[in-house]
């Protein structure tokens, strides 16, 4: 997520599950924990039994805000408005934690003079291109190289005195007007919230989808992370910015660059403005960072992908890699859209229901007709494979070939998943796939090894980097299986002389003679036969309530380093240097690391996220021992964070909004957002679709409900589509708990039941009374136990211009009761 | 006599799942024979983790002579000492369904659907992915660009594209992405951008 890559280095999530007992304040916004990560609910809980006030801002009433202290609803899509909020709350009062600020983050450092921020836009603006021309956002750098700055934070050009400037428009007053939040109650929340603004005090904030499906996803978490960095809360105990991933191994998934945008390891897929590997590795490397030994890793990528064939004299095979076209990008939306215009004719999908799953889902189905061909690995049959039986479809007229390729289940197979706080832990396989069925892997390893058959005799150049892969997986005692370690051995590197594991990925090196897959998950398998994946050790003694106490001392493991291996390097809490002050000494209530004076060295209860080197003293790559976020420039945080949509993130409508922006006059919508241009993305006005309609998932079932609604228990647990509604605007419109009722987009319609509920509230927006209607997203028509209508045929594919992930949190709806049902 | 669930479990031979046996006569046998030795006696453990949400909680299937008996939380987890929400705790019916048969919606062969057709046919597994790697290269081949204008090396597909996924494993995860790099395919996602 480059909302928290941007701020903090690593896209990752900052802490641990079992560290969120030590927070002073949870505060759930984009998150329903407590019905989508229902177990994780137990550590917040936690927290709230030791005395920590849980507020949850959310929409709807829903099983997160019955377990916490406070329900502050809000409108769907004005997280930015409500966090600006806060962090002119933190300034104006002067609850931010200074000395965290001015040593650890880059409010010190001197933007460009020239940097304005007018109604709405950044500098640099280009109305023609819709692009921002970024050389105003850039520090002010003196002849040394090294950035200027202010640490009395009073330079009226430094990124402090900026955000001063722009955030003081977000008064309670504003924020409520925009938010729906009474002044009053925004006051109380933002007070408590900054009161965790000092040394010894954290609060934690907790995210999912509810913050990414917007078309400013990004910089509503960037958001979060300024005022997290403004209150000292990255790094420490009980702090950092929870983001709990949607599937079962969406950070591994991530982590291994199975996304266009990027190589495993997160080192960025090559464009063709990148001329060689040289060229790519001086334009996209952080200086002054860790990211200095980039070189190390993704050489030793190239070795593990090409071996033998991969020398100094070729650049690694560097130009074996796919470039993207300029300017181009491939997201997800993007493939739908180039398969209706011709572009992509043959499109393979893995446990994936796109068809169901994707926003403006009617426009997803009207390309998959389009297709050559179609492959489909997957346990059950769903609407993605068998979409020429959907409604308003001829067979006879659709030409794509479809196979379906049975996958071996879940305890079919064994393999690692990372979990949402990075910890990777190994599953066995409890018993032999079903049928036929085989696991994706091995479909992989198959595949792969049937094109280097086909191409063994190529000698053309484009055919070289299939031919040359190193791809030798197969399990000697097993045909039906890959070898498993041997591909674990590689994401861990090894040595390219003597095939042994390397021990880290300090170990890696840039003259090709180590390997290595994914250089994070280093250290993973760090000698032969030892798979820490697969460590269960619970070192730490346990309370009767079953959680490990954390102690000063490090006597009790409470961060359970003998249990899995969390990247990087197996530490817990990332930027845990930031739990100690500049000189080394703890402040953060439970002490994390620190500076070991008669030892010479960092140390600590989880493992130090440091250079080795001392408070004072500046490592080689240009780190100082002082700071803690060694992935950024100079280990400064960036609450100055220049992304494609703006350097800070500020207040924007959603795509289809019931209000003009009440902040900025001309700038309704961000200004870099994107749609598609097809017959089918449609877009309405606040006439015709009176109210604010928004998605979301339930505990009994996972997104298009491919994986739950084909599980006899979970289906009958939760067999019914339904549209939460108000009763005021029930009332209104006449319908009762359990009439049929139809909810219309512009994109298109659904029929379900209607539940009508005080869980929603009518909301002043402006000065209007606005309403908010809600609708899970787990039905379809021909797959499971239970079948609905496909509530992304109302969803828009306008999407974020940094994720590419689309807006389905909020957008604009109509409802009329029908008379019969379905 | 102070018992944690586990070994509850084990003397008992009675679970959430043991419940929804009663309606069935093979069933209520199967369980007359497990009152008098535990279902799960003599099984052995085997550590896994959820599939569904991200959490990572942990599960334990007891597993004898090849057959899985049940599926549990595992108590030693520390993410999740023990607990599972609904969708945890019926994952054991990706395998069978409520009265210990074979899923009845679970996939067991390959099928194809072919052009114009509103049914699917039976194909062999070596056969199916013949034909998938057959189709990757004729669409490989038809639209790869391997220089662009200035003449740089950019050796891309864009007439190919691979969606999913944030349900499998590392390794089948690092598999996917090597493989389609290596074919040049750029349309390459997850479900992280959903």
């Amino acid at each position: 997520m480059p909302g928290l890559g941007t701020s903090f280095g690593r896209g990752a999530m900052t802490t641990a599950l079992w560290d969120i007992p030590n927070a002073d304040v949870v505060v759930f916004m984009g998150s329903n924990a407590a019905e989508n990560h229902p177990i994780s609910f137990k550590w917040f809980l936690r927290a709230k039994q030791k005395g920590a006030t849980v507020i949850c801002v959310d929409p709807r009433y829903n099983r997160t805000a019955s377990k916490a202290d406070w329900w502050i609803p809000f409108r769907s899509g004005t997280d930015t408005a409500v966090l600006g909020g806060l962090i002119n709350y933190a300034i104006t009062h002067n609850k931010f934690h200074r000395e965290y600020v001015v040593k650890y983050t880059n409010a010190s450092l001197l933007v460009h003079p020239d940097f304005r921020f007018d109604d709405g836009l950044f500098s640099g603006w280009d109305p023609e291109a819709k692009k921002y021309d970024q050389s105003t956002w850039a520090f002010q750098t003196g002849p040394d190289g090294q950035p200027l700055s202010d640490p009395t934070l009073e330079h009226p050009q430094c990124v402090f005195q900026h955000i001063k400037r722009i955030y003081a428009e977000y008064t309670p007053e504003k924020v409520s007007e925009i938010s729906g939040i009474p002044v009053d109650d925004f006051i109380k929340f933002a007070e408590t919230v900054c009161a965790t603004g000092t040394a010894g005090k954290s609060a934690v904030f907790v995210y999912a989808m509810g913050w990414t499906q917007h078309t400013k996803g990004v910089q509503n978490i960037r958001t979060a992370t300024i005022l997290q960095m403004l209150l000292g809360n990255i790094g420490v105990a009980g702090g950092g910015i929870a983001a709990l991933r949607g599937h079962a191994n969406v950070q591994g998934a991530t982590d291994l660059a199975v996304l266009y945008h990027d190589l495993p390891g997160y080192l960025g897929q090559p464009t063709e403005a990148h001329k060689s590997l040289s060229d790519f590795l001086a334009k996209t490397t952080t200086k002054n960072s860790y990211w200095e030994n980039k070189p190390k890793f993704l050489i030793s990528l190239l070795k593990a992908w090409w071996g033998e064939h991969a020398t100094a004299e070729n650049d690694f095979c560097f130009d074996y890699l796919p470039k993207m076209a300029a300017g181009e990008t491939y997201s997800h939306y993007d493939i739908f859209q180039s398969i209706l215009d011709g572009r992509v004719k043959g499109l393979i999908v893995v446990g994936q229901n796109p068809a169901v799953g994707s926003a403006n889902a009617r426009k997803v189905q009207a390309a998959l007709a389009k297709l050559d061909w179609l492959v489909v690995s997957d346990l059950f049959l769903n609407e993605t494979s068998e979409f020429w039986k959907l409604e308003g479809m001829n067979p006879a007229e659709i030409q794509t070939e479809v196979i379906l390729l049975p996958a071996a289940g879940p305890l079919e197979k064994e393999g690692s998943f990372t979990n949402t706080h990075r910890l990777i832990q190994w599953k066995h396989k409890m018993i032999e796939p079903m049928g036929e069925s085989h696991s994706d892997g091995w479909y992989m390893v198959q595949i792969g090894k049937r094109l280097k058959q086909l191409y063994a005799d190529s000698t053309a150049a484009k055919d070289l980097p299939i031919k040359h892969l190193v791809w030798d997986y197969d399990d000697p005692d097993n045909p039906n299986e890959f070898d498993h370690l041997k591909v674990l051995k590689e994401i861990n590197g090894y040595d390219v002389a003597t095939g042994k594991p390397v021990s880290g990925f300090g170990a890696l090196q840039d003259d090709g003679s180590t390997a290595c897959g994914c250089w994070i998950y280093s250290g993973i398998y760090p000698e032969e036969g030892v798979n820490k994946a697969d460590a269960r050790l619970r070192a730490a003694p346990n309370r009767p309530d079953g959680w490990t106490e954390a102690k000063a001392d490090g006597s009790a493991d409470y961060l359970h380093l003998g249990w899995g291996f969390a990247w990087p390097a197996n530490r817990r809490v990332i930027y845990n240097r930031a739990s100690a002050d500049p000189s080394g000494k703890p402040w953060s209530k439970v002490p994390l690391v620190w500076w070991d004076e008669a030892e010479g060295k960092w140390t600590g209860v989880d493992v130090p996220d440091m250079l080795p080197v001392a408070p004072g003293q500046v490592h080689a790559v240009g780190v100082p021992g002082d700071t803690p976020f060694i992935m950024k420039a100079w280990g400064l945080g960036g609450i100055w964070g220049p992304l494609p949509d703006g350097p800070l993130p500020v207040h924007y409508e959603p795509m289809e909004s019931p209000t003009p922006n009440l902040l900025y006059r001309k700038q309704g919508t961000i200004p870099t957002m994107k749609i598609y241009d097809s017959e089918f993305d449609l877009f309405g006005d606040p006439e015709r679709f009176p109210y604010v309609a928004t998605t979301y998932r339930l505990t009994e079932h996972l997104t298009s409900g491919v994986m739950t609604r084909t599980l006899p228990y979970l289906a009958e647990a939760f067999a019914r589509h339904f549209c939460e509604i108000p009763r005021e605007l029930a009332q209104r419109e006449g319908i009762r708990n359990g009439d049929w009722v139809e909810v219309e987009s512009a994109r298109g319609k659904v029929r379900v039941q209607a539940m009508v509920t005080n869980r929603l509230r009518p909301l002043r927006i402006g000065g209007r009374e606005t309403f908010l209607i809600g609708l899970p997203i787990h039905w379809a028509p021909n797959s499971g136990h239970v079948q609905g209508d496909i509530t992304n045929t109302l969803t828009p594919q306008a999407v974020d211009v940094n994720v590419q992930i689309q807006e389905s949190k909020v957008f604009l709806a109509n409802l009329r009761k029908v008379s019969v049902g379905g | 006599m102070n018992l944690n669930r586990r070994e509850f479990l084990r003397l008992s031979g009675v679970s959430a799942a043991g419940a929804a046996l009663l309606l069935f006569a093979e069933e209520r046998e199967a369980l007359a024979r497990d009152l008098k030795e535990s279902r799960i006696a003599r099984a052995k453990e085997v550590p896994s983790v959820c599939p569904h949400c991200s959490v990572g909680c942990g599960l334990i299937g007891y597993v004898r002579e090849g057959q899985l008996l049940q599926v549990e939380g595992n108590p030693d987890s520390p993410v999740s000492e023990g607990s599972l929400c609904p969708k945890g705790a019926a994952t054991m019916q990706f395998a069978y369904d409520g009265v210990g048969r074979p899923n009845p919606l679970r996939q067991l062969t390959a099928k194809i659907r072919r052009p114009g057709s509103d049914r699917w046919e039976e194909i062999g597994i070596e056969e199916a992915l013949d034909r998938i790697a057959r189709r990757i290269k004729e669409t490989r081949d038809a639209s790869f660009v391997e220089r662009n204008a200035d003449g740089l090396v950019v050796n891309r597909t864009e007439s190919i594209a691979h969606i999913g996924s944030a349900c499998i494993d590392n390794e089948e995860c690092y598999l996917v992405t090597k493989l389609m790099r290596a074919l040049g395919v750029v349309y390459l996602e997850h479900h992280a951008r959903i």
